[in-house]
């Protein structure tokens, strides 16, 4: 019997997740030997027109990564969703938007300004900036559309399930490809990661007191935070309330804060907004005046709250631009 | 009327590169270049960012090199908020960013770059890969590329949390100590490195410097560009990845410039040009004269190559004696074959392995003092750091309250955008002539790009390592007559 094709596709992303899939080191030989690769740029001699010369649904799986930020990655989207029975998005970028997503606090005039007038080192008098098609003496040369937003995987194409992460950890890898493999399907929508939230299994819940208050909000350069103790107890911003927990506690193990790469639990519309109102509940303060300036020492709630949500906030972008 | 040509996709840089050509009437190439299509923007959506939230940022940048980014927005903080890491945490950083470039660059050796000798250059397509290496030199070393590769990057994810993406540096210092017992266990890991450099180095000599046919083609004038050179030194000018002077040397070799990461802005600018997204740096006090060779034209270079020319030895003793086999073999400095820089890289590998024993071995650090909290208050924060693939610059600005009002990022591939490009267009120049085009045009255009490890190339890691290339030969009205893959 044939093995089942498997599709690796990649858009707006840093590669990261590709690092992860060759992290599975001596696993990868176990989904090696269980799929037909019939796609990964990276590492196979595809070409589009073999994918656009397949049957519909022949692919019995994508997995695709990385935001959609532009033409050419919106239209290979597309064309993989018709060639596929299921699309999994993997990774933060295509799941939630990811940290890339963070550009949509500016649209494509702003950023190519100050990519290409603003920033120190660039000069260029005569305001030129990349255009969709160029032509030289020789021809024409083309490049993709640059687009105004950022947008997940499922804004642009239907998704079937997602792997979450800033990359997603080797063993859950593992663990989705397997449960694809076995038929045994999850509901349509499923989040493979755990449905509890990250706080239930952090090593530092059981310092966690029992009524949790905070009179002043510290950063984490401004502090050297003690290995064993709840971050926010101690007043340091930890999304770990609002954040989907899986990811085997990475960032915490290294004595840093979670800024909520796994995404919301599942009931959450808004990983940001539901932060917020954890925050709110444990800020102690007896008068508005002093609510005020305890909240006034959160800078940055957007680079903070939503650093890899943005674009499946309620919030989405910067309005009116 | 000319004839195009177009290799989509070659593979990517955040994305995807791609490859016109196009010949004249005489079926000659008329013009070349390599387009990126792609942009994110991280120097506006960095404004308005807290700094210390910045090496978590940035270094979503490049999954295959955020070590780097990491470190080197670590760095920024540190000057930003005017600290000095106590000596623990600065060798900690050192240490962990030493393993990242050795764990680096054997990807690159052995899974990209290397194929094309251990293999052979005109050995069939489907065997110029990891797995051909494997089949060419045993399984048994197969094996041990593997197991390298997981013992260095299990470090990486201790010290920095996550391996892909870690989060462990904070301005003045590091989140995380290293344990008496962990610094037991990783001298073991870092002597295993040193030793698989060694091997490295021996099978490069085998495999590559006792053909002749390889050694003519690294020497050979396909794939040299006589460009200016640019690297991090010490203050004896040797090798150094993690922090030091920039030196800049000409074509002759002769130091151009020597430099502080506060002064970059003195030296170097970048251009814009319509057609693809990435920009183009040059020596600003040279200038902009296009994409040519020579002292006149402002083009530099950068990575393995870049800073051997640009130092004056490597900084550790086994290093050093490849060091002088390098250039006694190639004719003195500077070495301009693009080829080179994969010799370059397996002798910067070593360095790397040697600078973890010395490193780990060091007392201190273990000391627990890992963090300087004597900020200032920040206005400017500018760090440099050497990438696998060259000099990385990180420079940003902020309110009192270390909020971000502005960002420049000259990331390590970029440096080499211009080189690359020249490289792609001679490779091309001297293999399509009178219109003949021929399979091996596509591996020796690879070739051309691939010896910088572009940052496009993040296939360095995968199985099978080789990147995906179609041409579409088109006539006068645009009809594709003939479509080569590999």
């Amino acid at each position: 019997m044939a093995k089942p094709k498997v599709a690796l596709y990649w858009c707006a992303s840093c590669g990261g997740c590709e690092e992860a899939v060759v992290d599975l080191a001596e696993d990868i030989l176990k989904v090696v030997d269980a799929v037909d690769i019939i796609l990964w740029p990276v590492a196979m001699d595809f070409k589009y027109k073999d994918i656009e010369a397949m049957p519909d649904k022949s692919i019995l799986v994508s997995f695709i990564n990385g935001s959609v930020r532009n033409s050419e990655q919106e239209h290979i989207v597309k064309l993989l969703r018709q060639k596929s029975q299921l699309v999994v998005a993997f990774g933060a970028c295509a799941h939630l938007g990811g940290i890339p997503g963070l550009a949509n606090v500016a649209n494509r005039k702003e950023i190519f300004e100050t990519a290409y007038k603003l920033t120190h080192t660039t000069v260029n008098p005569n305001n030129v900036y990349p255009q969709p098609v160029t032509e030289i003496p020789q021809g024409k040369l083309t490049l993709p559309e640059f687009y105004d937003t950022v947008k997940s995987l499922d804004q642009t194409i239907d998704v079937d399930y997602y792997l979450p992460g800033c990359a997603p950890p080797p063993d859950l890898i593992m663990k989705g490809v397997l449960t694809l493999l076995s038929g045994n399907l999850p509901p349509k929508g499923t989040v493979i990661a755990s449905e509890k939230s990250l706080c239930e299994t952090c090593p530092r819940n059981k310092t966690k007191p029992d009524k949790m208050v905070i009179k002043e909000i510290k950063r984490i350069h401004e502090v050297i935070a003690d290995p064993e103790k709840c971050f926010l107890a101690e007043g340091i911003i930890c999304v770990g309330p609002a954040t989907r927990g899986g990811c085997g506690e990475r960032c915490i193990n290294a004595n840093i804060p979670c800024r909520g790469c796994f995404g919301p639990t599942k009931e959450v519309i808004d990983q940001g907004a539901k932060f917020l109102s954890a925050l709110a509940s444990i800020i102690d303060a007896n008068t508005e005046e002093e609510a005020k300036k305890i909240t006034e020492q959160i800078i940055d709630p957007i680079g903070l709250f939503y650093m890899y949500s943005l674009p499946t906030s309620i919030l989405r972008r910067k309005q009116g631009v | 009327m000319y004839k195009e040509i177009t290799i989509d996709p070659i593979t990517r840089l955040e994305g995807h590169g791609k490859i016109d050509i196009f010949l004249d009437d005489a079926g000659n190439v008329a013009h070349a270049c390599l387009q990126i299509p792609e942009l994110r923007g991280y120097e506006r959506f960095a404004i308005g960012r807290l700094a210390e939230e910045m090496p978590r940022i940035t270094e979503t940048i490049c999954g295959v090199c955020p070590t780097a980014h990491h470190m080197c927005s670590t760095k920024a903080l540190d000057d930003l908020y005017g600290v000095e890491p106590p000596p623990a945490a600065r060798k900690i950083r050192e240490f962990q960013y030493n393993t990242f470039m050795f764990e680096d660059h054997n990807l690159h050796f052995y899974f990209l770059g290397g194929p094309d000798f251990i293999v052979g250059p005109d050995a069939p397509a489907g065997q110029r890969n990891v797995l051909g290496v494997i089949a060419k030199v045993g399984l048994e070393i197969g094996k041990k590329v593997i197991d390298i590769r997981k013992r260095t990057r299990n470090i990486i994810q201790t010290l920095g949390g996550r391996v892909v993406h870690p989060v462990n540096g904070l301005p003045g210092g590091v989140s995380k100590g290293i344990t008496k017992e962990q610094q037991e266990e990783w001298k073991k890991i870092a002597e295993d490195a040193v030793e698989f450099a060694k091997f490295t180095l021996k099978a490069f000599d085998d495999i590559v410097l006792k053909n002749k046919a390889y050694v003519d083609l690294i020497v050979g004038d396909i794939y040299k560009h006589k460009t200016y050179y640019m690297g991090l030194v010490d203050d004896n000018n040797r090798v150094n990845f993690y922090d030091g002077w920039i030196r800049v040397v000409d074509p002759d070799g002769k130091e151009f410039a020597k430099f502080k990461v506060r002064d970059y802005l003195n030296h170097i600018a970048e251009g814009v040009e319509s057609w693809t997204y990435i920009k183009f740096p040059y020596l600003k006090n040279v200038g902009w004269k296009g994409f040519v060779d020579g002292k006149d034209s402002g083009v530099y270079r950068v990575a393995p190559l870049g800073r051997l020319n640009a130092s004056d030895g490597m900084a550790t003793p086994i290093a050093q004696e490849h060091y002088e086999k390098f250039y006694a073999t190639l004719g003195g400095k500077p070495v301009h074959n693009t080829l080179a820089t994969h010799w370059a890289r397996v002798i910067e590998a070593m360095q790397a392995a040697e600078k973890m024993v010395e490193l780990i071995n060091d007392p201190e650090i273990v000391d627990p003092k890992i963090r300087n909290m004597d900020f200032k208050t920040p206005k400017v924060g500018i760090g440099v750091i050497e990438a696998p693939r060259g000099t990385l610059y990180h420079h940003y600005e902020t309110d009192e309250k270390g909020r971000l009002t502005k960002a420049n990022l000259i990331v390590a591939t970029v440096n080499n955008s211009a080189a690359i490009n020249m490289s792609i267009e001679k490779a091309a120049r001297n293999l399509i002539k009178n219109g003949v085009v021929n399979d091996g045009l596509l591996n020796m255009i690879e070739m051309a790009f691939r010896a910088y490890d572009p940052c496009f190339a993040c296939a360095t890691h995968n199985l099978p390592g080789q990147v995906p290339i179609e041409i579409n030969i088109h006539n006068k009205d645009g009809e594709v007559i003939r479509t080569i893959k590999n």
